[in-house]
């Protein structure tokens, strides 16, 4: 099983990304370059044919110019491939063949951007949602608790509990293009992971939801449950001495909760057959 | 034919960057808006989209629709935004006024440059060379204003004039100025491209010519110049050349540029007569030699085999050992000049370019980590400000959110950092950046911090192209800043570019494509090309080879510019076609512009002709010695009386409550703290993750669980009584709070920056040599703190002109001296955190306290200005920073806390509310043993002491491990919300609840 994460233009949790997949059970996982995708040279080029999973890491692609993940999501669905047609038509056969795609935070947002998510069905390619600016208009890092939809047939979510992550995005209030579409996806099980109080309620009331996002949804998959996005970082949870709280816990070993994430990715591959990209 | 297209958020959407306009102009301009809502705007020429590509019109004007669509389709978010074109959003939207901010000419425009790539995916091959697209910001006002209310809200709140253009207009005024919004700021230079030879003259003629080209060249400098031209050798030299006997403009810019205090530290390396208090005077033959690279060199030695520098005081940073496999990188810079005049830019420049200092360091390091300290006048500042200087909390604003897009974006961790007030800090800020980065120990089987240059090999400059922005900054920043200083010196960074010019040329290091790098930085190619010729004895490089942002740039300007996202590589002419290949896959400008020669020269092209001719001995060497009178008088009385309070619960409160003290958490998490994933002890710790950690903790490298530990002290406001007090316990405060976390204290390295006020004597500057006295005994202490320590210091910088000049007066900063500290963690899993963790634990305080309350905040609340300054007796509390350390490697601690600005009532409050529990502590035998008053004990900041806690479990071997030395038990920790502290015989001296000490340490600055 291969797995591919994508830098550059400004992507910056490559290298821990990478990490999280190689702990969580990943055998072969490569960082490549978007610039890669672009070679004029066949030999060179980066396609997605090899891979079975994607990961669009966090960073700020292109400096948040055009806002979040805007100017990459240009750059995916406008600028020819040498080899013909986009990326993201390379994406939207990835997507179909069943293979898996992690957007996290920036990667989230291009996902979401791209019309990618909630899902093809819903949009047919067309953007419905978006993450807009915090609802308190900063840039903030902190680690919030998430609650997850038991109910969503989610692959990266599966029986996990209660988890606490960080977030550290200036746009991550998730809004769709009327007032009922999240409440839509939460009833079918699209909202995989809600921002949530200490007791696991989900929540709208800052801090525990830092952006104000509706409902507290802070992530969205689609309804095979094999593309996932959201705004925390499940990556830089891979250890335990990550969490902010570490030195007021029991040591119960180095693993850090984000891995559970991945783990379930590597074991829905594990089990996976795929039908040609 | 000018185009715009005008995106706004929909009205059912709120606005956030139009809120916080409203907001700040309420509250700090006192203007009431009932509505501002922004927008984007991107206006270009429809020249630049080719014609026959069938979106443009027959007359090369675009469609309105066409406008619109691109607009919807690459820069709006169809769930926020609207789209307009050509001013339809301003008949559209409602207002009372308009207000426009655009860029300059030539101002780095990074939204234009993303908008332009956008547009080029979308249109293809259409679009034409040379044109941009250039980004504005529109503000839609709401409210009764008045002409000069608007203006003064653009000035105050929307605009820099030094870099941005306003255009304003009232809702009526619309219809009769519209063709002034369709102008772009191009950057059009119609002076002939030339270069001018000067004539010197006589003394009177070389003064003028070094004020009217911003030199900052002296007379003995002027001189030395002058008597170079002279010199038969130099004079056939030129000949043969093609150059006459005078020099060229080139030749001079270059000359001041590598000569200018900022280049050449000249002041530290000058030779200084120093006198103390009793008269006796001795000669220091350069500061730099004697307690600087002197204290390394001595500390080395000590260490014998221990040691751990690899490379120091040799490159753009230092570099220590991390482990076998690892070297360690570290660099801190200052930015002071730009940041007073663009809080923003000067900031986000600062930080982006100390990035480069690590990667320009041996064959380039990949960063870790940013470090930020941030010197500001009180952001409520109520006074009135002497001219063209900015309010301090605009400052404030301006110099958070630089850092923040320059960090954020970069993908590099802001892990530590502070934020110090003083109203001397009015006339300039002081804004220190720094970058660790981390390479393999070996590259290609040589050590990686070392770099070399051979005759024949290439000059090639990568990264952006070359503007007029950043001409003369090296020697703007050896200037003091005065009502002219020059808008020209002031840069935006751009990130992401340099994240690009980051991703190739780690690949290209890892190929070995490159033998040396370094950044182009003060003094832009000139600098960087002129110190990698020192390796191998000289460089020919064709100015005219340079890629520029736009024509008509002089070749002066070219060599000295220092735009920004630049490194000069040295290549084998046998590795050139990859390198330029792989730039080109990976959308880098690479540029190959001479070679490195060993002719003893360093020699300039421009349009065939030679432009440049310098000795490299004269460049490098030929710079006079300084010479300095310093003179030390101890400024204020010896007083060690101090007054006592009624309330020292209320006092605690109020200095819980100081800026200095206060919580800085509203800007800590706006920084990113833990991308990379490296974090093991983050700044904000605790129970609700928001206590103030002494260090951060990061793990450089993931795999492995030996950690790397970074700090800083910084103590100016003890510089008014000595600056030997004030430096020794910055190096203390930090290596202090290195060992609160867990590091080994046998392994500290250091950084100095020092940020001074001018110590050479002008008709403003009558107290020159006092200034230049306050120098000596800082780097004195520096020197004989670290040595005590065993800290090595590896790399800093200086910055000497700190101060604003008008009408003939002078406004000068604090002394001040950053001390950056690394540390090795041996195993980032014994960590400790400064939060209390479970009652019932012992609370011990190690150290001994001292009536030092001289500069204290306990004073400065009272409004007391005497005092005897906390000294370091840094011999003593060696001993005790290392039985510490060995109790935390033992897993005895479970808390510690350095006690630093408030002493021991601060951190013993600190402590408890972070962690969440209150303390039951009895202290009145210890003050009796100190001979201390409550208010002594409680509020002195004698350094070198620690909070600590103790597991029952564990108190026994604690005791027996600290035996002898300093350390007292105060209580333990209590189930109850409260800290209470009481004397002798049980009478309270102090008794507060968490609840109200956390809410006074966290309401200051909570809404900054």
């Amino acid at each position: 099983m291969k797995t591919l994460i994508l830098s550059g233009f400004g992507t910056n949790c490559e290298r821990e990304t990478a990490l999280a997949c190689r702990l969580a059970g990943g055998a072969e996982v490569e960082v490549r370059h978007i610039t890669e995708i672009y070679r004029a040279d066949p030999q060179g080029r980066l396609t997605l044919d090899a891979y079975h999973f994607l990961v669009l890491a966090g960073g700020f692609l292109d400096g948040d110019d055009l806002g979040s993940a805007r100017a990459c999501a240009n750059r995916f669905r406008y600028l020819s491939v040498p080899g013909g047609g986009t990326f993201l038509d390379q994406l939207v056969g990835f997507i179909r063949s069943g293979r898996l795609v992690l957007g996290i935070c920036n990667g989230f947002q291009l996902l979401v951007k791209l019309g990618l998510l909630p899902g093809l069905a819903e949009g047919q390619g067309r953007q419905q949602a978006t993450l807009a600016p915090n609802a308190n208009g900063r840039f903030e890092d902190r680690w919030v608790r998430l609650a997850p939809d038991s109910a969503s047939s989610c692959v990266f979510t599966r029986g996990i509990e209660g988890i606490e992550l960080p977030v550290r995005h200036g746009e991550g209030r998730l809004i769709g293009e009327d007032d009922g579409l999240v409440a839509g996806l939460m009833e079918r099980g699209l909202v995989p992971l809600r921002y949530a109080l200490e007791d696991g309620t989900p929540t709208e009331a800052y801090p525990h939801n830092p952006n104000g996002s509706p409902h507290g949804a802070a992530s969205l998959c689609n309804a095979t449950g094999t593309v996932m996005g959201l705004m925390p970082h499940p990556e830089a949870y891979h250890r335990r001495t990550n969490h902010p709280r570490w030195t007021r816990m029991d040591d119960t070993g180095d693993d850090g909760d984000g891995l559970r994430i991945f783990r379930n990715a590597y074991e829905h591959l594990a089990n996976a057959d795929f039908a040609a990209a | 034919m000018i185009h715009r297209i005008e995106i706004v958020t929909a009205p059912r959407h709120t606005d956030p960057r139009g809120e916080w306009v409203r907001h700040h102009a309420q509250m700090f301009s006192g203007l009431k808006l009932a509505a501002v809502r922004t927008c984007d705007v991107y206006a270009f020429d429809s020249e630049a989209i080719a014609a026959g590509r069938g979106r443009s019109g027959h007359d090369g004007k675009l469609e309105a629709e066409t406008l619109h669509d691109l607009g919807g389709e690459l820069f709006a978010d169809p769930i926020l935004h609207e789209v307009y074109a050509d001013g339809g959003a301003l008949e559209r939207i409602g207002f009372d006024w308009y207000v426009e901010v655009g860029f300059l000419p030539g101002v780095t425009d990074n939204l234009g440059r993303t908008a332009k790539e956008s547009l080029q995916y979308r249109l293809g091959s259409g679009w034409a060379e040379g044109h941009q697209v250039h980004s504005a910001t529109g503000y839609f006002l709401t409210g009764d204003l008045e002409p000069e209310d608007v203006a003064r809200l653009a000035r105050e709140w929307l605009a820099n004039e030094l870099i941005q253009s306003t255009l304003i207009m009232a809702k009526g005024e619309v219809a009769g100025c519209r063709d002034k919004l369709f102008r772009l700021p191009r950057m059009e230079l119609t002076a002939p491209v030339r270069v001018e030879t000067v004539t010197l003259g006589d003394r009177a003629a070389m003064e003028a010519i070094s004020e009217s080209r911003l030199l900052a060249l002296n007379d003995e400098e002027m001189a030395a110049i002058q008597s170079y031209y002279a010199r038969d050798a130099v004079r056939r030299a030129r000949s043969a050349a093609g150059l006459g006997p005078d020099p060229t403009d080139v030749e001079l810019e270059v000359l001041a540029q590598t000569w200018s205090e900022h280049c050449k530290h000249k002041i530290f390396n000058a030779e200084i007569e120093y006198t103390d208090e009793q008269g006796r005077t001795e000669i220091i033959r350069s500061l730099f030699d004697t307690y600087i690279r002197g204290t390394t060199d001595r500390v080395r030695e000590a260490h014998g085999e221990r040691d751990w520098c690899l490379s120091v005081f040799v490159d753009n940073a230092g570099v220590v050992k991390f482990d076998d496999d690892w070297s360690f990188v570290f660099k801190v810079e200052t930015h002071n000049s730009p940041s007073a005049l663009d809080p923003y830019g000067g900031a986000l420049t600062g930080i982006v370019g100390v990035n480069r200092d690590p990667f320009g360091t041996g064959r380039g390091a990949e960063l870790l980590f940013n470090t930020d300290v941030f010197c500001f006048a009180s952001p409520f500042h109520e006074a009135p400000l002497p001219p063209r200087l900015l309010h301090p909390r605009r400052i404030y604003e301006g110099v958070r959110l630089g850092v923040e897009h320059g960090g954020n974006k970069s993908g590099i961790p802001t892990i530590n950092g502070s934020l110090t007030f003083h109203e001397r800090f009015l006339g300039q800020p002081l804004v220190f950046c720094g970058t660790g980065g981390i390479m393999p120990a070996s590259l290609g089987g040589r050590p990686s911090h070392e770099k070399w240059v051979s005759p024949g090999h290439r000059v090639v400059m990568v990264g952006g192209r070359v503007g007029k922005d950043g001409i003369h900054g090296a020697t703007f920043s050896s200037r003091e800043l005065d009502e002219r200083s020059p808008v020209s010196a002031v840069q935006i960074g751009d990130p992401i570019t340099q994240k690009k010019m980051f991703d190739f040329l780690i690949v290209a290091r890892d190929r070995a494509l490159y033998t040396a790098i370094t950044d182009n930085g003060a003094g832009g190619l000139s600098s960087s090309v002129g110190e990698m010729a020192t390796f191998c004895g000289g460089a020919e490089i064709h100015l005219d080879r340079a890629p520029l942002k736009y024509p008509g740039l002089q070749p002066w300007e070219i060599f000295i510019s220092e735009s920004q996202e630049r490194m000069t590589l040295a290549v084998s002419p046998d590795h050139i076609p990859e390198l330029l290949e792989l730039a080109r896959a990976m959308d880098v400008e690479a540029t190959d512009l001479g070679q490195f020669t060993d002719s003893g020269y360093l020699r300039a092209w421009h349009d065939g002709r030679v432009v440049l001719l310098l000795d490299m001995d004269f460049l490098h060497h030929g710079v006079p010695t300084m010479r300095i009178k310093a003179r030390w008088q101890p400024p204020i009385p010896h007083e060690p009386n101090s007054p006592a309070t009624e309330d020292a619960g209320a006092v605690l409160i109020a200095l819980l409550g100081r800026l200095n003290i206060c919580s800085k958490e509203s800007v800590v998490r706006r920084y990113d703290h833990e991308v990379q994933g490296a974090s093991v002890v983050k700044p904000l710790v605790g129970v609700a993750d928001d206590g103030p950690s002494d260090a951060a903790v990061i793990r450089p490298v993931l795999e492995s669980n030996r950690g790397l530990a970074v700090a800083h002290g910084i103590c100016p406001r003890y510089s008014d009584f000595d600056t030997h007090a004030m430096a020794g316990c910055a190096v203390d405060e930090a290596v202090r709070s290195l060992v609160a976390v867990g590091a080994d204290p046998e392994q500290i390295a250091g950084l100095d920056n020092f940020c001074w006020c001018d110590p050479l004597p002008s008709p403003t500057n009558p107290d020159a040599e006092f200034k230049a006295a306050q120098l000596v005994r800082a780097a004195q202490a520096l020197a004989e703190v670290c040595e005590a320590y065993g800290v090595p210091l590896i790399s800093g910088k200086d910055s000497m002109k700190n101060d604003y000049v008008w009408e003939g007066r002078r406004l000068s900063i604090l002394p001040t001296l950053l001390f950056s500290a690394v540390g090795i963690v041996e195993d980032v899993r014994r960590c400790v955190t400064m939060d209390v963790k479970a009652p019932g634990d012992g609370v011990y305080l190690i150290g001994d306290t001292r009536r030092e309350m001289g500069g204290s905040e306990y004073h400065a609340h009272l409004g007391v200005s005497a005092g005897d300054v906390p000294r370091v007796l840094a011999h003593q509390a060696r001993h005790w920073y290392r039985a510490l350390a060995g109790a935390i490697r033992n897993g005895w601690v479970r808390s510690a806390h350095d006690c630093s600005d408030g002493g021991l009532a601060v951190a013993l409050a600190e402590s408890a509310f972070a962690g969440g529990f209150g303390m039951d502590l009895r202290l009145g035998e210890l003050a009796r043993e100190e001979g201390l008053s409550s208010d002594e004990l409680l509020f002195s900041e004698t350094p070198s002491r620690l909070v600590v806690t103790v597991a029952s479990q564990h108190i026994d071997d604690f005791e027996a491990h600290l035996d002898g030395l300093p350390c007292h038990c105060l209580g333990h920790v209590s189930e109850s919300a409260r800290l209470r502290i009481t004397g002798d015989s049980g009478e309270t001296w102090l008794e507060v609840s968490l609840a109200d000490l956390k809410a006074a340490w966290q309401e200051t600055l909570r809404e900054m």
